[in-house]
């Protein structure tokens, strides 16, 4: 196996990892501030790959498309608070999961009943197609590239957000104490359906720009939603930065597996059948991860609370 | 408000004479749609001991569901292929045998999540749940052995001493014995030391571990006896479909389970059966009326979270105490 | 909301209504995916069936159209519901090969005629042969037999081949490996409902290959060429119809232009059964019919011609009527084998764009009256 090979691929983990942060970003915010667990979280990554898809299509412009998908997801996001999960933060982790389970049934056949059972059509846009030269001779697709570089964009936008300004102060406050902040004047449920549209905003972002190299169709939000969940997990649930580190390493993770465990069993097996062992150890790869760091840390690497 | 023991023992009467004026009116289908109530319901009573008495929200039990309807699909597969399995074993198409493999090799998956699971609580114990589901489903997919992604068709059904299984009604009859048997322990569990043992330390874990009781041995034990029986439900539910694939893996599954319990109502003993019911009466009956009928479930289900917290059974029986 | 699901219903329900009179009545059971991921593909096998049904006028039919969310279970149920309480003469629909594996083997002893208008499984083509199984699309290896074959012709010496890690996907690349007579730079199984391929292109690129084969049916297989053509790698690429059907090519849009693909049927095969198929569907649907189509409108008049011959209840007649294959399809030449899979051509397509519609023209015929390998393994 060369270098080169190795090194396109570390950065095609590192892509895979920071698309999934954008995912597991909103979600570990929201269980951070509500405490809600929200199975819909990947309904909102759909519905902002299908918002841009149609912009796309109707104007031709992929930054309009991206616009739209965070508008759409946000303002989904807003209106799915509003008239449902503030209904559930004082309910128990069950109520939200049923509930939010009972979401992603109305997102998904709602989807598949405006826009049909057909796949649509988001590409990337030309300044960002093709592959582009890196040093040491390696080609890299461009649009990942960019993908790498809006994940760390947004990662560290988001780790100023809550740091320096002063919506950041109160998510952190809420985080800590939920009803010392409301006894401070702060607007409470202003600022839950803020964090839930920002969280909602994050996952169309994904959507749109993850759409634009794959398929936009109904359910494409449930394996990555799965995902997410195994990312924060491990990183830790609530913690942002958790989020980023889960996110990498599942990321590489999962890419690593599948290229190298194959080449392992294939040492001691026929090449075939150790292509079939060798891909479905990889495809449980990130859940043994997962299962190995709850055992040395059950409450996730940067986890403060269960 | 009815009485609850009233009530369950109206719905223990009525499971029963769905399919018997079923019998009566040839209609063999309904006794084929009672049946699958019957053991899906019989899935959630395992995991209403979970869920219910011991408050462990878990998202992967189709986990244990899978790996009943693989014990009898290996089983049943290589008796119908008259291949011996590993060691010499024989397959067998006996249902005794089958549900014995079943609830012990569901039972040990259980321990082995559970031991590993219930270090964690909360949030992280459902997800964590949620990926070992999808671990197993993964491995079923892509384990090449025993089908994978394409299941495995056993043609017919097993046998059980002294019944003729391929008749529907006769198959309801164990189904339903099965059910009855199973709400039976559940009663018998939840008013027994562990049960009760097992509900204090939902509510407070630290004051059982002040009279000397360790919450994460009665959770333990009390995930292994869930899994145990949802896996019997499985090996049931792959006899009924003469079938098992890995979509009896697959997390949506342990989602509807989830689903049975809120809708009849969670810890309430006739829960999982009211849901259960009402579930595949509107699966069968909305996908009639639109292929969007998912639409009007989600909706369904919505209703109930926000504005029926006890479920069905809680609308007619009153809150619980 | 509700006069759309209302409309809904009637469109889904529109086959049910013409009433069974007297001799030769046949009841159709179809039992087919019509509601979440995949409900493309059986909606246009509805489609097409319930087109040639209308065109005919024949009112001794009826159809029960019923869905079965790709799930097997509930394709059993369905399976059972149909023959113990609706009593039906003949079963079709099935879109995946998981979901015929656990319908069709019991519907077929239970003496019911299955008639496939897509799945074709190699076990139910060799050894788990039966009489009463009709396979009207093709054995699950033929496509990928027919790139095989393509690929030597076009001179391909070091393929790259990848496809999901099940069943059909293991079938996939030995059906391509079958045909295909030159070295193999990698052989690649992928996890099933993967949407990132960049790791594979990784491999592909570094793997000296001169061509890829790659079965990565509907999403998977957009995800996979979107990221190939911009991914820079430049190696032709060839594939059966799966990736490249009327329902998802508007999906992977520019991407797929000039790819080559392998398909028993495609809107420009020259006969006037095809050209009046293709016109009506049109007409009467909206938009063009993918290759799923077609085989649904094939396996309608498959049984329209038995009907016409012989009585269902005649149940040898029926099945040699069935065999006898009497009816024009659109493919052209269309027979059964012995194990009742057809022999037919398999075409090399390529990927065009008509106006702002992407389609596929014929550019040759990779296979000519082609059967399948299992054949010899069927006795009956």
């Amino acid at each position: 196996m060369s270098l080169i090979l190795l090194i396109e691929q570390v950065l095609n983990g590192l892509q895979f990892g920071v698309t999934l942060f954008l995912m597991a970003a909103g979600l570990t915010l929201v269980f951070g501030v509500m405490g809600l667990i929200n199975l819909a979280h990947g309904s909102l990554f759909m519905v902002g790959a299908f918002a841009a898809a149609a912009v796309a299509g109707a104007t031709g412009s992929f930054v309009l498309a991206l616009g739209a998908a965070l508008a759409a997801a946000a303002a989904a996001g807003a209106l799915v608070e509003v008239l449902v999960i503030r209904r559930l933060y004082a309910r128990d982790h069950l109520d939200q999961v049923l509930a939010t389970f009972a979401l992603i049934l109305i997102f998904s056949e709602g989807t598949r009943w405006v826009f049909g059972s057909f796949p649509l059509y988001l590409n990337i846009p030309a300044a960002l197609s093709g592959p582009i030269s890196l040093p040491g001779g390696i080609e890299y697709s461009t649009y990942r590239l960019f993908l790498i570089g809006v994940g760390i964009a947004v990662a560290i936008g988001l780790g100023l957000l809550i740091t320096r300004s002063r919506l950041g102060i109160q998510i952190r406050a809420g985080e800590s104490d939920r009803e010392m902040i409301a006894a401070l004047g702060i607007d409470i449920s202003r600022l839950y359906t803020i964090v839930f549209a920002l969280g909602a905003a994050l996952a169309g972002l994904a959507g749109a720009l993850v759409g634009a190299i794959q398929s936009v169709q109904v359910g494409m939000g449930e394996p990555v939603l799965i995902l997410a969940f195994v990312v924060i997990v491990i990183g830790g649930i609530g913690s942002i930065k958790g989020a980023l580190v889960g996110a990498v390493l599942v990321g590489l993770t999962d890419t690593l597996g599948k290229l190298l465990l194959p080449g392992m069993f294939a040492l001691f097996m026929p090449a075939s059948s150790a292509a079939t062992v060798g891909s479905a150890l990889a495809s449980m790869a990130i859940y043994i991860l997962m299962a190995a760091v709850l055992i040395w840390r059950p409450t996730g690497l940067f986890g403060v609370r269960a | 408000m009815i009485p609850e023991r009233w009530l369950n023992a109206a719905l223990t009467l009525g499971l029963l004479a769905v399919p018997l004026w079923a019998l009566w009116a040839d209609e063999p289908f309904t006794i084929t749609l009672a049946t699958k109530v019957a053991i899906l319901a019989l899935a959630g009573v395992g995991l209403n001991i979970a869920l219910g008495i011991g408050g462990l929200v878990s998202l992967g039990h189709a986990a244990f569901f899978g790996v009943g309807g693989y014990a009898m699909g290996i089983l049943a597969h290589h008796a119908q292929t008259f291949q011996p399995m590993i060691w010499g074993l024989e397959g067998t198409k006996s249902m005794p045998i089958i549900w014995l493999t079943a609830l012990v090799s569901s039972g040990l998956a259980a321990l082995a999540i559970g031991a590993l699971t219930l270090r964690t609580s909360g949030v992280y114990f459902i997800m964590i749940t949620l990926a070992f589901g999808q671990m197993f489903y993964y491995f079923a997919i892509s384990w090449p052995a025993y089908g994978g992604e394409d299941g495995l068709s056993i043609y017919v059904r097993n046998g059980f001493p002294g019944l003729n299984t391929l008749d529907p009604i006769q198959f309801f009859a164990i189904a339903f014995t099965a059910l009855m048997l199973a709400l039976f322990l559940h009663a018998r569990l939840k008013a027994s030391p562990f049960g009760l043992a097992l509900n204090a330390a939902r509510q407070s874990p630290d004051r059982v571990e002040t009279v000397g009781l360790s919450p994460f041995r009665l959770r333990l034990l009390a995930f292994v006896i869930s899994g145990a029986i949802t896996g019997l439900a499985g090996a049931l539910f792959a006899d009924l479909n003469r079938f098992v694939s890995p979509t009896m893996f697959s997390w949506q599954l342990s989602g509807e389970l989830i689903v049975f319990l809120l809708i009849g109502g969670v810890a309430r003993l006739y829960g999982p059966v009211v849901g259960a019911a009402v579930f595949i009466f509107l699966e069968h009956h909305l996908g009639d009326i639109s292929e969007f009928w998912q639409i009007g479930l989600g909706v369904l289900l919505l209703l109930i979270v926000l504005f029926a917290r006890g479920g069905l059974i809680g609308l007619v029986a009153g809150e619980k105490r | 909301m509700f006069k759309h699901l209302a409309l809904a219903a009637t469109v889904a329900a529109f086959g049910t209504a013409a009433v069974a009179d007297g001799h030769g009545a046949v009841k159709v059971g179809m039992i087919t995916t019509l509601s979440g991921g995949g409900a493309g593909l059986g909606i246009d096998v509805r489609d097409g069936f319930m087109l040639a049904i209308n065109q005919s006028g024949n009112t001794n039919i009826e159809v029960i159209i019923e869905d079965d969310q790709r799930k097997p279970e509930i394709a059993v149920q369905l399976a059972d519901k149909m023959i113990q309480s609706e009593k039906v003469d003949v079963m079709t629909g099935i879109i995946w090969s998981n979901l015929a594996m656990a319908v069709v083997p019991a519907a077929t002893a239970q003496g019911k005629f299955y008639l496939s208008p897509n799945a074709g499984p190699s076990a139910l083509a060799g050894r788990g042969c039966h009489p009463n199984y009709f396979n009207v699309a093709w054995q699950n290896d033929n496509l990928h037999e027919a790139a095989g074959a393509y690929a030597n012709s076009a001179g391909y010496t070091n393929s790259f081949i990848l496809a999901p890690n099940y069943p059909a996907g293991q079938d996939a690349l030995t059906g391509y490996k079958r045909q295909y007579g030159g070295e193999l730079a990698g052989e690649v199984f992928t996890k099933l409902g993967q949407t990132d391929y960049a790791a594979e292109i990784a491999q592909i690129r570094a793997s000296g290959a001169d061509s890829v084969f790659f079965f990565l049916p509907g999403g998977m297989g957009i995800s996979f060429l979107k990221q190939y053509a911009d991914s820079g790698v430049d190696l032709p690429v060839v594939g059966p119809a799966f990736s490249f059907d009327q329902g998802i090519l508007q999906a992977v849009g520019a991407a797929a232009l000039g790819v080559v693909n392998t398909s028993q049927w495609n809107k420009d095969i020259d006969n006037a059964t095809n050209a009046a198929f293709v016109e009506s569907f049109q007409a009467e649907y909206g938009r063009l019919p993918s290759l799923y189509a077609s085989q649904g409108f094939d396996t309608a008049n498959l049984l329209l011609s038995a009907m016409a011959s012989a009585d269902v209840n005649d149940t040898d007649a029926f099945r040699a009527a069935l065999k006898a294959a009497d009816f024009a399809s659109t493919r052209g030449d269309f027979a059964f084998a012995d194990n009742h899979h057809p022999i037919q051509d398999i075409y090399v397509r390529e990927v065009i764009q008509e106006g702002d519609v992407f389609t596929n023209r014929i550019i040759g015929t990779a296979l000519t009256d082609h059967s399948d390998v299992y054949g010899a393994d069927c006795k009956m």
